[in-house]
């Protein structure tokens, strides 16, 4: 983990982006000792359409809890993307769900990665543990958090009768996610190779 | 005493601050509450309805908050601890209970998360704009105890804290969060029940021949009974004497309404829960309090580095206020910066304690999110000069 770390999540209301946010900061703060902070987008305009979640990791105690510049952005609808990617920093990290977002322009040095998370999630029999296939993305791409730490934390914040599928959820995103990044370290061109990738 | 541990859930949890809350109020003892929903605050009660059937308990969804802030002290009166939660809107509602509660000396909590008011204002964001009416909003001269966490691991703590305060000087204690606090979410330790310290109902050892319902302690509060024991009494918003009939004369009203604001004067002294750092030195103090006192902190650190020697005063118990010890620096620093999330409350009293001995600087800001950290950064650097 590093010092400060700020990540936004967000996406349709209905696709999990909250739960996503909060297995992350658990993963932090529960199983890596590290501090989390996680708020949510409260906004009128999150009941119902758009949904979208703040997470700050660190190695030290937390003060200001929102963010402005995020270091990654987790986007998971068109919308969302349109909203967020303007906030990105320069040289941070952009996951998308590939197939739900169509990007045409990418932001200046951001490093971009995507995963067809709603499909492999289908493949699974569930659609609706979309949310844990990009978790499970973003732990592979970023390496922000320790991969046991954050399957802890997705076994820990889902009722019990959903742990196998969820980890199974869990494990296909990160897969995908490693298989990703393995084929880009060969391809030596990182950046261009995963901007088409999610193109 | 320690906590009863059928309602404390140990370990170490990921939750907000309203949830965090729900579960202080648990571990306190808490076996009734009686709410009307309103954002930011519905998430304290949400959770202690599911929670409280395993507990041994009940929560009631009132019609509205007026008939909430009386239940809840029935609920008193009938032997249980209890607890409200609210918002802004709802608050204002709760004002004629408030000072019921006042009157009574019933010992309860109001949670209030704070959002942008006036009116409906904003509902799904933060503000401290009620701290002048969590003191001051119900009729009359009374006293009552605020605290104002500023983490989801406060909102547990304090929580146990603003029960425990509320049975020992038999005042309505009010839990004053904001909305950022309620929401944010982060890691919350709840310890084993026996490392949780918890007040009784100071219940009198009179026979009921004896036993008078409004005679003070030595502490100037006095004892309760079990309702069912064969006490007989008497509770009326009337002024009443020390049995508890109305007695509307003045001497019984000075006698009364001075004791319900003197017997909290421990807590605006010696008792003042109050975190402070690096004061020895300070030439400016920043005084804070709830999600505010964070962005301070920030700002605080930044001063600090660019060789301005600025101090922290938190106000964790901001009501009673403790100006004794904000007079106590008056005296030797160059000014007070107090950042908060309306437009100019708890500076008043910080104006009020230093009567005049340095400067005080308020850093407004009228709600809706939190301070930006350079914008207090920007006002302690000025105020050094």
């Amino acid at each position: 983990m590093q010092l400060l770390t700020e990540i936004r999540i967000a996406g349709f209301g209905g696709q999990g982006v909250i739960l996503a946010a909060a297995v992350i900061g658990k993963a932090a703060a529960i199983f890596q000792g590290g501090y989390a902070t996680m708020t949510q987008s409260f906004g009128p305009e999150a009941r119902g359409g758009s949904s979208s979640a703040q997470v700050i990791l660190s190695t030290e105690p937390i003060l200001y809890p929102y963010v402005a510049r995020p270091d990654v952005l987790v986007v998971m609808s068109q919308e969302a993307f349109t909203r967020f990617a303007p906030e990105l920093k320069p040289g941070g990290i952009l996951v998308t769900e590939q197939e739900l977002v169509r990007v045409d322009k990418y932001p200046a040095g951001v490093r971009a990665y995507g995963v067809p998370a709603t499909r492999l999630a289908e493949e699974l029999g569930r659609k609706v543990v979309l949310n844990i296939v990009m978790v499970g993305f973003f732990g592979a791409v970023t390496n922000l958090l320790d991969p046991d730490a954050l399957r802890k934390a997705v076994a820990d914040s889902v009722p019990p009768a959903l742990q196998k599928l969820n980890l199974q959820a869990f494990d296909k995103g990160f897969e995908y996610g490693a298989m990703l990044m393995t084929r880009l370290a060969e391809d030596g061109e990182e950046e261009t190779v995963a901007t088409l990738e999610s193109a | 005493m320690h906590a009863d541990p059928k309602g404390i859930l140990t370990g170490v949890h990921f939750l907000d601050g309203d949830h965090a809350c729900c579960e202080g109020t648990l571990a306190a003892g808490a076996r009734f509450a009686a709410g009307y929903p309103i954002t930011p605050s519905t998430e304290v009660v949400e959770r202690f309805a599911a929670r409280i059937p395993t507990v041994g308990g009940l929560f009631i969804q009132m019609e509205d908050e007026l008939a909430a802030s009386i239940a809840i002290q029935g609920a008193v009166w009938g032997g249980a601890k209890a607890f409200t939660v609210t918002s802004g809107p709802g608050f204002s509602l709760m004002m004629e209970h408030i000072g019921y509660a006042a009157i009574t000396e019933t010992p309860c909590v109001f949670v209030n998360v704070q959002r942008g008011g006036p009116s409906t204002g904003l509902p799904t964001l933060p503000a401290q704009a009620d701290m002048m009416q969590a003191r001051w909003g119900s009729h009359g001269d009374y006293g009552i105890i605020a605290l104002c966490p500023n983490s989801p691991q406060e909102c547990f703590d304090l929580t146990i804290t603003g029960f425990n305060l509320s049975e020992e000087f038999r005042v309505p204690v009010m839990m004053m969060l904001d909305e950022c606090v309620g929401h944010m979410t982060e890691k919350v330790i709840i310890p084993e029940a026996d490392a949780i310290d918890v007040t009784p109902r100071r219940y009198t050892k009179r026979t009921p021949q004896e036993f008078r319902l409004f005679e003070p302690q030595a502490d100037q509060v006095p004892d309760m009974v079990r309702a069912g024991e064969g006490y007989r009494f008497h509770v009326t918003g009337l002024t009443h004497d020390e049995r508890g009939y109305p007695s509307m004369n003045v001497e019984t009203q000075d006698r009364l309404v001075r004791r319900l604001q003197d017997k909290l004067k421990p807590m605006a002294n010696g008792r003042a829960l109050c975190d402070t750092a690096d004061l020895d030195d300070a030439e400016v103090v920043v005084v804070s309090y709830g999600i505010t006192s964070r962005v301070a902190q920030r700002a605080i650190k930044l001063a600090r580095q660019q060789g301005v020697r600025a101090g922290k005063f938190r106000l964790i118990s901001a009501w009673p206020f403790p100006a004794g010890r904000i007079a106590a620096l008056a005296g030797r620093i160059k000014a007070f910066v107090v950042p908060e999330l309306n437009l100019g409350q708890m500076v008043t009293e910080v104006e009020r304690a230093t009567a005049g001995r340095c400067k005080v600087v308020p850093v407004s800001h009228a709600g809706g999110s939190v301070h930006n950290p350079d914008v207090i950064l920007k006002a302690i650097v000025e105020a050094a000069r």
